[in-house]
């Protein structure tokens, strides 16, 4: 019994046959995962899930921490740190502040990569490679070095530039480059799931010129990407510390640096705070855009 | 599929190309190497040849989509070798993935029509009727992924009609499909090519598929023309040695020319212009003008013999060892197996001859 079948198809079938006969027999039972490897999957996940999760764990232990109670020998638990958050007019105009550089390094991001990017596949592939190095260079260059070159001009800037060359928010100019690298590979893989080139050719033959197939035809198709870069960019400069402290901007890690020192609760609480506000914009975002990609995926070969 | 749904565009005059010696480099690729080719209002032309020929970069040079550095492109009588893709009024069909993903088989169709201002009731009816043309009416509202292989470039053609081009180019748009689909497809794109009446640059390197549906095939090899002609002409009449060889099966048996005819198998046959002129050379012969008759004590030796449905094709090895093949129908094939001794000759049919 446990012969015949498979024989069978390789030989009744010549092309599909074979396939059938490829797979191990009593397909059904032995597909099953042994059950050590299951129970080894299990651990490792509960171990990278442990290691991920303590330290959030830990400071929301720390932050919601209430008055010490000698008898029981044990914390109150109290909302009052995170409720501190709102109370608290440096951290909140820092939050805003953070907020508008991240909008703006958004938009200034996609601006300069999707039509570059773009241009680059249709047009000039060969200089991909070029194009690439560039904006991956930001990963290679420390924070420190960019600050110590870029100085001067944030000092021109603030002395020639009035009000908006003063502003904190001209920090986009640097976060758009700090971005590109993460932005760069997401638009990039999107870019690569879709026949990026002959859409731009068959766009164009229909009688759309360039900003209308970017617009109309290409940006649709690679929407994942273009999210998924624009919450890397979102988190990124939510996080940036080194090069706003150095420069002195008052952005939400520097407040939050400054206001642990004093109150190291709300402290803990904002950043918290801002990891989970990353989370949940990571999951609305996904959320908002079931598989915007997977519509790209090639159909199957088959008979029309 | 209803094929008396209405035309999208029933003018039946398509207009005339020329291209006058068109060159293109690559780097150091010389692509297109003063290409000329002209092609007759209505006409469908198949440019064939093997892959790396310039095919697609004459095509592309046509729509548009890429430059000449050398040479003109006229359509109509007018320039457009500096107008832009977008503003040429070309329809093309792609290989395959063309489609946008984004959109449904309908609004794909009317994109074109879109971008013509043409308003929204008038542009769905439009794209419908054109769907309809290509037999999928039905298939309007679904998605290219939800669609095959075929029907994704019977969409890609009724996009490229919607837009009553001047010109219709397709580059190899069966290749990505299966040999029955491929056949089918391609005799429903000649009908509604012959229906529309536009004048059609058909990119192919399959050989069946330029002779099936040209009204002329091109024959291109490294960026030139080789010979155009109609596809019995271009079969029968090779004018060149690539041609000779790469349209159809051909046999290369020895022989011997005086010139103006060529002694092969004991025959005389007449010889083509343009073969080699005199002494030993190896005439190139068609298996359906190759004639075998079982005899004993026959010169050849038969290796084998395969039914090709109602043809059949025999190999057979010559006292010199040369293999040649023959085709013959079915019912001819009596008497031949592998072992088998027959007689070879040849049709006195024009022949092509190359140096040894
Ligand atoms: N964009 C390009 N860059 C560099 N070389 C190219 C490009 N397009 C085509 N070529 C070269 O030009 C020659 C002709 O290509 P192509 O027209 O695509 O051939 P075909 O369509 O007949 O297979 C080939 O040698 C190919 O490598
Ligand atoms: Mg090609």
């Amino acid at each position: 019994m446990s012969q015949a079948p498979g024989f069978e198809y390789a030989a009744a079938a010549q092309d599909g046959g074979a396939l059938i006969s490829k797979r191990p027999k009593g397909a059904g039972k032995g597909r099953r995962t042994p059950l050590s490897q299951r129970a080894a999957r299990i651990v490792v996940l509960v171990l990278v899930l442990g290691y991920l999760i303590l330290p959030l764990f830990a400071m929301l232990e720390f932050s919601t921490r209430g008055d010490f109670d000698r008898t029981t020998k044990t914390f109150g638990r109290t909302l009052d740190s995170f409720a501190a958050i709102f109370s608290n007019d440096d951290l909140m105009t820092s939050i805003i502040t953070s907020l508008e550089i991240a909008v703006l390094t958004v938009f200034g991001m996609l601006v300069l990569l999707v039509p570059t990017m773009v241009w680059t596949v249709v047009r000039v592939p060969r200089m991909r490679r070029v194009v690439e190095f560039l904006c991956l260079l930001p990963l290679a260059i420390p924070a420190i070095v960019i600050v110590v070159g870029i100085a001067p001009i944030y000092r021109w800037m603030g002395q020639n530039l009035g009000g908006f060359g003063a502003s904190a928010l001209t920090l986009a100019f640097i976060d758009v480059i700090l971005v590109l690298p993460y932005s760069y590979r997401a638009i990039d893989s999107s870019l690569r799931s879709i026949d990026t080139a002959t859409l731009s050719d068959a766009a164009r033959s229909l009688g759309a010129g360039w900003p209308r197939t970017i617009f109309s035809v290409i940006v649709p198709n690679i929407r994942g990407g273009i999210l998924s870069a624009s919450v890397l960019a979102i988190a990124l400069v939510l996080g940036e510390y080194t090069i706003s402290s150095l420069l002195s901007f008052n952005t939400v890690q520097v407040v939050i640096y400054l206001l642990g020192k004093r109150n190291p609760y709300v402290s803990v609480a904002v950043s918290l705070a801002a990891l989970v506000f990353a989370f949940v914009l990571l999951f609305v975002i996904s959320r908002f855009a079931p598989g915007a990609d997977s519509r790209a995926q090639r159909a199957e070969e088959e008979p029309a | 599929m209803s094929v008396a749904s209405p035309s999208p565009a029933a003018t039946g005059h398509g207009v005339a190309v020329a291209f006058e010696d068109m060159h293109r480099w690559y780097g150091s690729v010389h692509a297109l190497r003063g290409l000329s080719l002209e092609i007759a209002p209505g006409e469908l032309i198949a440019l064939l040849g093997p892959s790396g020929c310039g095919k697609t970069t004459a095509l592309r040079a046509l729509g548009g989509l890429d430059e000449v550095d050398q040479g003109r492109i006229l359509v109509g009588g007018k320039d457009m070798t500096r107008v832009p893709a977008n503003k040429r009024n070309m329809g093309i069909v792609f290989q395959a993935y063309s489609l946008f993903p984004n959109m449904t088989a309908r609004d794909n169709v009317a994109y074109g029509l879109r971008l013509r201002g043409v308003d929204g009731a008038k542009r769905k009816k439009k794209a419908e009727e054109t769907l309809e043309l290509v037999g999928l009416g039905a298939q309007a509202s679904r998605y290219p992924h939800q669609m095959s292989g075929g029907q994704q470039q019977r969409v890609a053609l009724a996009r490229a009609l919607a837009i009553e081009p001047s010109v219709l180019l397709l580059d190899e748009p069966l290749s990505a499909l299966d040999a029955k689909v491929r056949r089918q497809l391609r005799e429903e794109i000649r009908r509604i090519q012959i229906m529309v009446g536009i004048t059609t640059l058909f990119v192919t390197h399959d050989q069946e598929e330029a002779l099936a549906m040209g009204d002329r095939v091109g024959v291109m090899s490294a960026g030139r023309l080789e010979q155009i002609a109609a596809p019995a002409e271009l079969y029968d009449r090779p004018a060149t040695k690539f041609v000779a060889e790469f349209v159809g099966l051909t046999n290369r048996i020895p022989g011997r020319t005086d010139g103006s005819d060529v002694e092969v198998l004991g025959t005389r046959v007449p010889l083509l212009p343009g073969a080699t002129d005199r002494g030993a050379v190896q005439v190139l012969v068609r298996p359906e003008n190759v004639r075998l008759a079982a005899a004993d004590g026959g010169t050849g030796r038969v290796l084998a013999v395969s039914f090709l449905g109602s043809l059949c094709r025999a190999q057979v090895a010559l006292p010199d060892e040369t293999i040649v093949v023959a085709q013959m129908s079915a019912t001819e094939s009596a008497g031949l197996y592998p072992g088998a001794t027959v007689n070879v000759s040849v049709v006195p049919a024009p022949v092509f001859a190359v140096a040894e």
